[in-house]
């Protein structure tokens, strides 16, 4: 394919796109679960995909991930069209998949080091082990491992071919907290090293710790995207200031506070000051395509 | 931006040619194996059941068929002969693929650049092991217990190569083809294993055709194992067993017939019907 060495799409402004999606749909019978998304994830550009199950989410990126034909609409993966997956193309791209079970009876490295055969400059087996933090249990059996170490496994396999573009579909689904931190760092670390990485993920927290910018889709669209500070006018809302027996949204909160102080004569009992988290901006944008 | 972006992915990749299929697809077969071995239950469910059989069938029925100078045992250590290599195809392909696309193997595989076909070979190696260590346990019973004599002609053993390579190659792909059908890796076993039973006994493997209604044995004659365990009756049963056939004769040409139509009827089959994708996956 004489595309193949492209980088990607270049937007008007100049900038490369790892992929671009024009008017994307997609049915299964009577329902439409895609209704025409766009698209357009940098290069090099940690890219979060919101969104409740059943909101087309997991559809957009298993069509982006060539696993799935689309009904309609122009889709560019590093140059690509995934609906045509060529090898050379696949050994562009990790897919961290969210279900895997797979292997069990293999030990870390060798699972590792079969895969690594499948890439034309694959990183070092025990490299990647050890990045992924499973340098001790390297010889352990795929199935003796916790479910946060199956998945790191899962992660090591997703880079191991030095992909340009890496796709992360819920990674930290049932980590303990410790666990999903050591993770965040994992992934900033791939970002760093210039891959563009797209995360579906089920945890506003997630998305607002790693991702550049988010996209929130619901009922087959794409209802918000922008950065995570500023997502459905997140920056601009009305704060809340909230203390022992009150509460008040205001939009000049340090007056507000200044104020209490004065008539507290120095310390407010429970005082808090909030804006409206991206869970609470999440939410109000989801609900609005089901009514 | 773009700049940044080449220099710092490690991106001299592209120029290196992807590895080929064949090295491939014996990697997959040294790691199908591997994993076979690992999994005791498998192991056990695959190679047990033929060896079970022969020692308990063998053992009940001691005795020797008149006018022959076969006996019993020597009869079941050929018709298990035909339905080890059938299971280890068909039984354990039709359970093992459905396994892979339940717990995600085949989709892991599917988004990684490992040419498809190299997942088949790795298959097919997997099989043939399998099959042939099957088929050396079971003749060493029958030689040891049952003082079945291996046959000393060239001409038998060519006769042996062609109905194992091509009931093996039959039962692979049919193995291949009903993968499709269980809904989960965990209904599979049922679904693979009970026509598998069944197609044992109307196939001549425990049950000599001549003690069986016809419309049974019209039956088998569609598929594959009667005609693998006749062919192997020929092998190691020889000119002394040829009246205990139906027809007085091993049908050679018909054997080589039906399997090789079984062979191309699977492929198609295959073909058309394999599914990469598991039921949750929509």
């Amino acid at each position: 394919m004489g595309v193949s060495k492209d980088k990607g799409q270049v937007d008007p402004y100049g900038m490369t796109n790892a992929i671009q999606v024009r008017g994307l749909t997609k049915r299964y019978g009577d329902v439409q679960a895609v209704k025409g998304i766009d698209l357009d994830i940098r290069q090099g550009e940690v890219f979060a995909i919101l969104g409740p199950n059943g909101a087309g989410k997991s559809t957009t990126v298993e069509i982006l991930e060539g696993y799935r034909k689309r009904d309609s609409g122009e889709v560019s993966v590093l140059g690509v069209d995934p609906a045509r997956p060529t090898r050379e193309w696949r050994s562009r791209i990790g897919i961290v998949l969210q279900t895997a079970n797979d292997a069990a009876e293999l030990s870390v490295r060798e699972t590792v080091r079969h895969f690594a055969d499948y890439y034309p400059n694959p990183r070092d087996p025990d490299e990647v082990i050890a990045a992924v933090g499973l340098t001790e249990s390297a010889n352990k059996r795929v199935r003796q491992l916790s479910g946060g170490q199956r998945r790191r496994v899962d992660v090591a396999l997703g880079v191991l071919g030095r992909p340009e573009l890496i796709f992360l579909d819920e990674p930290t689904t049932g980590f303990d907290p410790e666990a999903r931190r050591q993770f965040w760092e994992l992934i900033e670390g791939l970002a760093h090293d210039g891959s563009t990485i797209v995360l579906t993920t089920h945890y506003l927290d997630e998305a607002e710790a790693l991702a550049d910018r988010v996209a929130v889709i619901a009922g087959g669209t794409i209802v918000a995207e922008g950065e995570p500070g500023t997502l459905g006018g997140r920056a601009t809302a009305k704060a809340t200031v909230s203390w022992a027996d009150g509460s008040v949204e205001t939009d000049t909160p340090t007056k507000t506070v200044l104020e209490l102080s004065r008539r507290f004569d120095g310390e407010v009992p429970g005082l808090t000051v909030a804006r409206p988290t991206l869970e609470d901006i999440y939410l109000t944008l989801i609900e609005a395509p089901r009514d | 931006m773009t700049e940044t972006a080449t220099g710092s992915a490690p991106r001299t990749a592209t120029t290196r040619a992807l590895p080929s299929t064949l090295k491939l697809g014996l990697s997959r077969g040294a790691v199908e194996t591997k994993m076979f071995f690992r999994e005791k239950d498998a192991v056990i469910f695959t190679f047990a059941f033929p060896i079970i059989m022969l020692v308990l069938f063998g053992s009940i029925f001691a005795g020797s068929l008149e006018g022959t100078g076969v006996t019993v045992s020597q009869l079941y250590t050929a018709g298990l002969i035909g339905a080890g290599v059938m299971g280890a195809g068909f039984q354990n392909l039709g359970i093992g693929i459905a396994a892979d696309r339940d717990d995600g193997t085949l989709k892991r595989l599917a988004g990684t650049p490992m040419p498809r076909s190299a997942y088949f070979i790795g298959k097919i190696v997997n099989v043939l092991v399998i099959a042939f260590l099957e088929v050396v346990i079971l003749l060493a019973i029958g030689v040891l217990l049952y003082d079945l004599d291996l046959p000393s002609q060239v001409s038998s053993w060519v006769t042996f190569a062609w109905v194992f390579v091509l009931g093996v190659t039959a039962a692979a792909l049919l193995g291949t083809a009903a993968s499709s059908l269980p809904r989960s890796a965990k209904s599979a076993a049922a679904v693979i294993s009970m026509p598998f039973v069944v197609l044992q006994f109307i196939s001549g493997v425990f049950i000599p055709f001549t003690q069986m209604p016809e419309w049974l044995t019209n039956i088998a004659s569609v598929f594959p194992l009667k005609w693998m365990c006749q062919g192997f009756r020929a092998v190691f049963l020889g000119d002394g067993g040829v009246t205990l056939e139906l027809t007085k004769s091993y049908e050679l040409d018909r054997v080589a017939l039906v399997l090789a139509a079984w062979v191309v009827g699977g492929l198609v089959l295959c073909l058309t019907t394999f599914r990469w994708k598991g039921g949750r996956d929509g």
